[in-house]
C-alpha cells in the first residue's frame, strides 16, 4: 500500500468522499439561495429550516403513511415547495418595496418558528431514517470502501445541479428568468407574469432545499437543528462564490466541500473553520467573490 | 425605500445638541432605575441593563450606520469569556477583567469589521454572521473556554479593591453606572459631527464619497465602537451571572439582539432599551415553556417586520411627533 505524506489512502479518500458529500449539500443549498437571490433579491434565511423540513417530511411520509424513499424524493420537494409558495404569497411578497434586509429578518423569524415547532414536537435527539434497500451495501474499490448510498447522494446532487443550471442558462424559461432578474419591469411589459414567476422561483429554491433534506435524511439523523448550523456555512460558501452565477454556486459548493475534507485529513482542528478562513481571504483579495460581479 | 428611509424622518428631526426632552427622559430613567432594585429582582434588572446596552450598541451600527450585523454575539460572547477567564483564572479585579474583555471585543471588532465593510447590505450581514460562527467554533474547541460547560462560578471580587460585589444590590449600582455611562456615550456619538456624517453615509453613500469623505474609515470606526460597547455589555454580563457560556457566542444571541433593536425601534435613541426590557421580560416570564420561547421570538420577528417596522418607540415618536 502506498502512503502519501504519512496519510493512509483509506483515510485520505474517506475524507475526500465525506468532503464531496458535504460539498453536494453545500452546492444544492447555495444553488437554491442563488436562484432565490437572483430574482427576489432576498437572502432566504429559512433555507436551513426548509432543508430540515425536507428531511422531516420524508421521515413522516415513511413513518405515518409508509411512503418509501423514492416516492419521498419526488413528493417532498413538491410539498415543501408548496409551503414555500404559501410563505412567499402571504409574507415575503409584502416586502419587495422595502430594503432587502427586511427579507433577511423575516426569513430569520420564520426559521426560528419552524425550528422551534419541530423541536417541541420531536425533541432534539434525532430520528433514524434507514437507507433504502436498493442502495444499502457498497463497493470495494481496492483503495477504499464506497458505500452505495453516498455515491448516490453525490450523483443525485450533481444531476439536479446540472439540470437546474441547464434550465436556467439554456432554455427559454430560463431566459425569461434571467431577463426578469435584470429588468422585471420590462419583462412584465412583454406580457410575462413576473409576480407569478417570482413566487414559483421561491418555491423552486425551497424545493431544492427540501430535496437536499431528503438526500440527507439517511446520512445524518433527522433532527430539528440539522439545518441551522449548516446554513451559516452555506452563507460563507455563497459569499466566497458570489451569487452572480449559477455555475459558480455549484462549483464553489463542491470545491469547498473537498477543501474541508482535505483539511480534516491534514489539520483536523481547522476543519470547522476552514471555510470561514477562506471567506476572509476571498474578502481581502476579491471582495465580490470568485464568480461575483463587481458591484453588489 | 430602505431601512434608512424608514428611520430617516426621525433622524432628520434630531437637532444638533441635546433637546430638553431627551434630558428629561434620561433623568426620569435614571431615577426609575435607582428605585427599581428595591421593587424588582436585581439580577433580572441587571440582565435588562446588559441587554439594553448590547442592543443600543447594535443600534448604533444598524440604526445610525445602516449596517446590519448578524454577528454581534461574537463581541458580546468573547468579551464575556475573556472577562470570566481573567477574573477566575488570573484573579484580576473586576474592573480590570471588564476592561480586558472589552478591549478583546474591540480588537476582534477591528479585525472582523475591516473585512466585513468590504461588502454591503445583505452580504455584510452574511459575512458578520459567518465570522461570528467562526468565533463560536473557536469557543467550542479552545482549551480555556470550558467547552459545553463554559466558565462557571466566576468570582465577582472587589471593585477597585474595596467595593464588595458579592451583594446583588451593590453590583446592581455598579452595573447601572457602567450601562448608563455606555448609553450616554452612545447618545454623544450619535449627536456628534461624526454621528452626523454617519447618518449621511447611511442615507446616501455615493454622495458622501463624492464629497470627499473616507466612507470606509467611518464605517470601520462605528463598527469598532459598536463592537466595543457590545463587549462591555458582555463583560458586565459575565460578572452578573458569574458565567460565560456558548449561548453568549451562538448565532441565536445575535438574532436576539437584532430582534430587540427591531422591536424597540431601529434608529431611535430609546428604542433598544424598550426592546431589551420587553424581550428579557418575556423570556423570564415564559422560561418554563422551553422551545416555545424560540417560536414566540420568531413570531415577534415576523410581526415586527410585516406590520411594525418602526418599532415601539418609533410608533410613539410618530404619534407624539417628537424625536425619541
Amino acid at each position: 500500500m502506498f502512503e502519501l505524506l504519512g496519510i493512509s489512502p483509506q483515510v485520505l479518500f474517506g475524507q475526500l468522499l465525506l468532503g464531496l458529500i458535504n460539498g453536494s449539500f453545500y452546492a444544492l443549498l447555495s444553488l437554491g439561495l442563488a436562484v432565490i437571490f437572483g430574482l427576489l433579491n432576498i437572502i432566504n434565511f429559512s433555507h436551513g429550516a426548509q432543508y430540515m423540513m425536507g428531511a422531516f417530511v420524508a421521515w413522516m411520509l415513511l413513518t405515518y403513511t409508509g411512503i418509501n424513499y423514492w416516492w419521498a424524493l419526488a413528493l417532498v420537494p413538491i410539498i415543501v415547495g408548496a409551503f414555500g409558495v404559501g410563505i412567499e404569497r402571504l409574507m415575503i411578497s409584502k416586502l419587495y418595496h422595502l430594503d432587502h434586509l427586511y427579507g433577511l429578518l423575516l426569513t430569520f423569524g420564520l426559521a426560528l418558528i419552524i425550528q422551534g415547532v419541530f423541536r417541541n414536537e420531536y425533541g432534539v435527539s434525532g430520528l433514524p431514517y434507514s437507507i433504502p434497500a436498493e442502495l444499502s451495501g457498497g463497493q470495494n474499490l481496492g483503495f477504499m470502501f464506497l458505500p452505495n448510498y453516498r455515491a448516490w447522494v453525490i450523483f443525485a446532487s450533481a444531476i439536479v445541479c446540472f439540470c437546474t443550471w441547464f434550465a436556467i442558462e439554456r432554455t427559454r424559461l430560463g431566459a425569461y428568468l434571467r431577463a426578469a432578474t435584470e429588468n422585471p419591469t420590462l419583462v412584465g411589459a412583454f406580457g410575462i407574469n413576473v409576480p407569478r414567476m417570482i413566487t414559483l422561483t421561491y418555491g423552486f429554491g425551497v424545493a431544492l432545499a427540501a430535496f437536499a433534506g431528503v438526500l440527507a435524511a439517511p446520512i445524518y439523523s433527522v433532527n430539528p437543528n440539522m439545518g441551522a448550523d449548516l446554513i451559516i456555512v452555506v452563507f460563507a460558501v455563497v459569499v466566497i462564490g458570489g451569487m452572480g452565477s449559477i455555475l459558480g454556486a455549484i462549483l464553489t459548493g463542491f470545491g469547498l466541500g473537498i477543501v474541508e475534507g482535505l483539511t480534516r485529513v491534514f489539520y483536523p482542528e481547522g476543519s470547522a473553520v476552514v471555510i470561514f478562513v477562506i471567506m476572509a481571504i476571498v474578502l481581502l483579495l476579491k471582495p465580490a467573490g470568485l464568480f461575483g460581479r463587481a458591484a453588489s | 425605500m430602505s431601512v434608512e428611509t424608514q428611520v430617516r424622518s426621525q433622524a432628520e428631526a434630531l437637532p444638533v445638541g441635546t433637546p430638553r426632552l431627551h434630558i428629561i427622559i434620561f433623568a426620569v430613567l435614571l431615577v426609575l432605575l435607582l428605585i427599581a432594585p428595591f421593587v424588582l429582582y436585581p439580577v433580572f434588572l441587571m440582565k435588562v441593563l446588559c441587554f439594553a446596552l448590547f442592543a443600543s450598541a447594535l443600534n448604533l451600527l444598524l440604526g445610525f450606520g445602516g449596517l446590519l450585523s448578524f454577528g454581534h454575539a461574537a463581541f458580546f460572547g468573547s468579551a464575556s469569556y475573556i472577562t470570566a477567564y481573567a477574573a477566575k483564572d488570573w484573579g484580576l479585579s473586576p474592573e480590570l477583567a471588564i476592561l480586558l474583555g472589552t478591549a478583546a471585543a474591540a480588537a476582534l471588532g477591528l479585525g472582523i469589521g475591516a473585512l466585513a465593510i468590504r461588502r454591503q447590505g445583505i452580504y455584510f450581514a452574511m459575512v458578520t454572521l459567518a465570522f461570528a460562527q467562526m468565533v463560536f467554533f473557536f469557543a467550542v474547541q479552545a482549551p480555556f473556554t470550558g467547552g459545553e460547560d463554559g466558565i462557571q462560578a466566576v468570582p465577582r471580587g472587589h471593585m477597585f479593591g474595596f467595593i464588595d460585589l458579592s451583594s446583588d444590590l451593590t453590583l446592581y449600582f455598579v452595573v447601572l453606572v457602567i450601562v448608563f455611562g455606555g448609553l450616554l456615550g452612545i447618545y454623544r456619538i450619535i449627536h456628534s459631527p461624526f454621528g452626523q456624517v454617519l447618518k449621511a453615509i447611511r442615507d446616501n453613500e455615493p454622495r458622501l464619497i463624492s464629497l470627499g469623505y473616507k466612507v470606509q474609515r467611518y464605517k470601520l470606526a462605528v463598527f469598532v465602537m459598536s463592537a466595543t460597547l457590545a463587549g462591555l455589555a458582555g463583560a458586565t454580563k459575565a460578572l452578573v451571572f458569574q458565567l460565560a457560556s456558548l449561548t453568549d457566542v451562538y448565532w441565536t444571541m445575535s438574532g436576539e439582539v437584532v430582534l430587540m433593536t427591531l422591536l424597540g425601534g431601529m434608529g431611535t435613541v430609546f428604542g433598544p432599551l424598550v426592546g431589551a426590557a420587553a424581550l428579557v421580560t418575556m423570556e423570564n416570564y415564559f422560561a418554563g415553556l422551553g422551545a416555545w420561547v424560540t417560536v414566540l421570538q420568531g413570531v415577534i420577528f415576523v410581526i415586527s417586520v410585516l406590520l411594525f417596522r418602526e418599532g415601539i418607540v418609533g410608533v410613539i415618536a410618530r404619534l407624539t411627533k417628537k424625536s425619541l
